[in-house]
């Protein structure tokens, strides 16, 4: 197993960035997320990190070695495409060694390491099966086969539940993520699905437009975004967004949110201008002694919570509250902030401001 | 059910096109079976007017196709051993006896080399050609395209005459490498052109999937991409040995003794006291069995090439 380390990795087409000078670093056995929505460079960058496309600058390491050069078939990692690409002339059992015979192993290994692997994933009575009358899991399963038969260094998939159904995907999730644990494999993975990405990850890098914006633990990612985009991105509903004029020096531990105090982590920079507070739906607290007022426009009742919909001075937001408490629509409402968990950005560069919440993650992005 | 059905015939339809059906099939079929019959026909009754349906069969149009003969003089007949098979005697009861083999074995012969030749050619060239255009950048290669197309756009015997030149010049007239040339010439557009289609459909994944198992490009090619192709493959081959195997005006302009094909000398098999249509119809026959098993072989595979890009999956 390996450890992967991305160094300004860039790519162009033409006139195109595609990937921007991106720099990042998987640890041994991590499970690895690559996430952001389509189009932003999380494919590219992962297929120049399998050897399918060749970087236009930057280097590529694997356990130290330089790779950036080295064609797709040295590199010793595998990789489980969105649609499988499973060889539709070969059975089960040839798909899963096809891998093995390119490496001239004997024939008697061969069969060893088959029926350890098909054992691993419960697919030893369809080897004989085509590949082409199978099932989505099963697919998934093979292609999974052909990737761990040969102990490769690292795994690399592109969406591999992406083609399932959405039934499936969860267990597939589980499977996968239960494969890795058991492996201690180092795994990237890409995804466009925010929960996929939290359930799964060790550690998440968000992507958008070629360049990356955050790079860490999932509940780091969550609770201290970097960016605007990754607070948006990230968490369904998204983070509040409250568009205010004001300014923030060192050491505040208040802003002031049209005429009202609203208190915040202890502030560690300065911004004067346009701000923006965000806050999580699960951060706001429907409270009848609050001073910030708002009117309830909608509530939707999830089971073990509920979502309110609130129209204040400063935009709509998006509440969580406990389902048994009543809201009325058309009431007006107070509400209180967990002044713990708001992070202010600065409006034009979309740039989180540092402050004692989220020192020390933003230097990762 | 209702009455009104778009997609499944009712029984009166399903006659009425049954009945269209044969009537078409008999119409197309009708010389097929009467060149079938007249190979097996006695000359006597190949030229009898009106003509015969029925009559008694007889091999002597396959015996003169295969064999020379010559005429023998009553002095000749009386020296001469009594015949000891049975085509001999067929032959002896016209007064004439063999005296070798014919030509149309030789014929036949360059018929199979040249087609399957230039066949074999035009395909494995196509498929690279194809897969070159279907994978690669090619500079310019839409007009590269055009331009491979641009060759089919007039008969290929309007270019005879050069073609004739060319061939004196270059000694290759009369070669059966010439016509191995030829034809591959006049079938790599079409194979070029279906190919790209059938490896277009083929999924670059595959490939990238054995780049990363460890296989060289030409491995992933012909590991990955040639077996999923051989449906495109076969039904490429099936057009270019038809085009090959019946091609007559080049083979009549640029061949006569050594590369001569079958389909130009066929018509010149000359018995005595005219032409041996029984012969003629004979040779005619065999000629037409190989493409005929061919095709039955590989008809499924012709059918998915005939309606090929018609219906996406």
């Amino acid at each position: 197993m390996a450890e992967i380390v991305i160094d300004n990795l860039r790519k162009d087409y033409g006139d195109f960035t595609a990937v921007e000078a991106s720099s990042f670093k998987v640890c041994d056995g991590e499970f690895f997320m690559l996430l952001g929505p389509s189009g932003c460079g999380k494919t590219t960058t992962m297929r120049m990190i399998a050897g399918l496309e060749m970087p236009t600058s930057g280097k590529i390491y694997i356990d130290g070695e330089d790779v950036s050069g080295k064609p797709a078939a040295d590199r010793d990692i595998a990789f489980v495409f969105q649609m499988f690409a499973l060889y539709p002339h070969l059975n089960v059992r040839n798909n899963i060694i096809y891998p093995l015979k390119s490496e001239g192993m004997p024939r008697a290994q061969i069969n060893k390491k088959l029926a350890e692997v098909s054992k691993i994933l419960g697919i030893e009575d369809i080897l004989k099966r085509p590949v082409g009358g199978l099932s989505g899991g099963d697919r998934q399963r093979v292609a999974l086969g052909r990737a761990i038969v040969r102990d490769p260094k690292a795994f690399l998939m592109d969406e591999p539940l992406g083609a399932l159904d959405v039934e499936f995907r969860e267990r597939m999730a589980e499977e996968l993520r239960a494969l890795h644990d058991r492996m201690n494999a180092t795994t990237i993975y890409v995804t466009h699905d925010q929960l996929e990405a939290m359930q799964m990850g060790d550690k998440i890098v968000v992507m958008n437009h070629g360049v990356i914006e955050q790079f860490g633990a999932p509940q780091i990612i969550y609770d201290k975004p970097a960016t605007m985009f990754v607070a948006n991105f990230i968490g369904s509903p998204s983070m509040n967004f409250l568009r205010f004029a004001g300014k923030v020096s060192p050491n505040d531990t208040s802003v002031l949110l049209g005429e009202h105090t609203v208190d915040v982590p202890r502030q560690l920079a300065a911004h004067e201008g346009g701000l923006v507070l965000g806050i999580r739906p699960e951060h706001i607290i429907l409270s009848d002694d609050g001073a910030y007022r708002a009117e309830v426009l909608a509530s939707e009742y999830l089971g073990t919570n509920q979502i309110i919909t609130l129209n204040t001075a400063h935009g709509q937001i998006k509440a969580r509250i406990r389902a048994d408490k009543t809201v009325t629509t058309g009431a007006n409402v107070g509400l209180k902030f967990n002044s713990a968990q708001i992070t202010l950005f600065e409006e034009q560069s979309e740039k989180a401001i540092l402050s004692e919440l989220n020192e020390g993650v933003l230097e990762d992005g | 059910m209702s009455n009104f059905s778009v997609t499944t015939p009712s029984k009166r339809q399903k006659w009425v096109a049954g009945i269209l059906v044969t009537l078409y099939a008999l119409i197309t079929l009708m010389p097929l079976v009467w060149i079938i019959m007249t190979g097996f026909k006695s000359s006597a009754d190949s030229i009898a007017y009106p003509p015969k349906v029925i009559f008694s069969p007889s091999l002597e149009g396959y015996v003169n196709l295969f064999t020379s003969q010559t005429r023998l003089t009553s002095e000749q007949v009386a020296t001469t051993p009594p015949p000891a098979t049975w085509y001999d005697k067929l032959v002896r009861s016209h007064q004439m006896v063999i005296v070798g083999p014919s030509r149309f074995g030789q014929r036949f012969l360059n018929s199979v080399i040249i087609g399957f030749g230039s066949t074999f050619l035009s395909v494995s060239l196509g498929t690279l050609a194809a897969y070159a255009f279907s994978r690669f950048k090619v500079p310019i290669k839409e007009d590269l395209l055009f331009f491979i197309l641009s060759t089919r756009m007039m008969p290929p015997i309007a270019a005879a005459i050069p073609i004739f030149l060319m061939f004196r010049e270059l000694g290759l007239s009369d070669t059966k490498l010439g016509m191995i040339l030829l034809y591959t010439g006049v079938n790599l557009s079409l194979a070029v052109w279906l190919l790209k289609g059938f490896i277009d459909e083929i999924p670059f994944e595959y490939e990238e999937a054995a780049l990363i198992d460890g296989y060289t490009r030409f491995q992933a090619f012909y590991k990955v991409v040639l077996p999923q192709a051989a449906t495109g493959i076969a039904s490429t081959a099936i057009f270019c040995l038809i085009f090959a195997w019946n091609e007559y005006a080049f083979a009549v302009l640029l061949t006569s003794g050594n590369a001569q094909t079958a389909p130009p000398f066929i018509p010149t098999i000359i018995g005595f006291g005219g032409l041996d249509w029984p012969a003629v119809a004979a040779g005619t026959t065999i000629f037409l069995l190989p493409i005929m098993i061919f095709t039955i072989l590989l008809r499924k595979h012709l059918l998915r090439g005939i309606t090929f890009g018609a219906v996406r999956k």
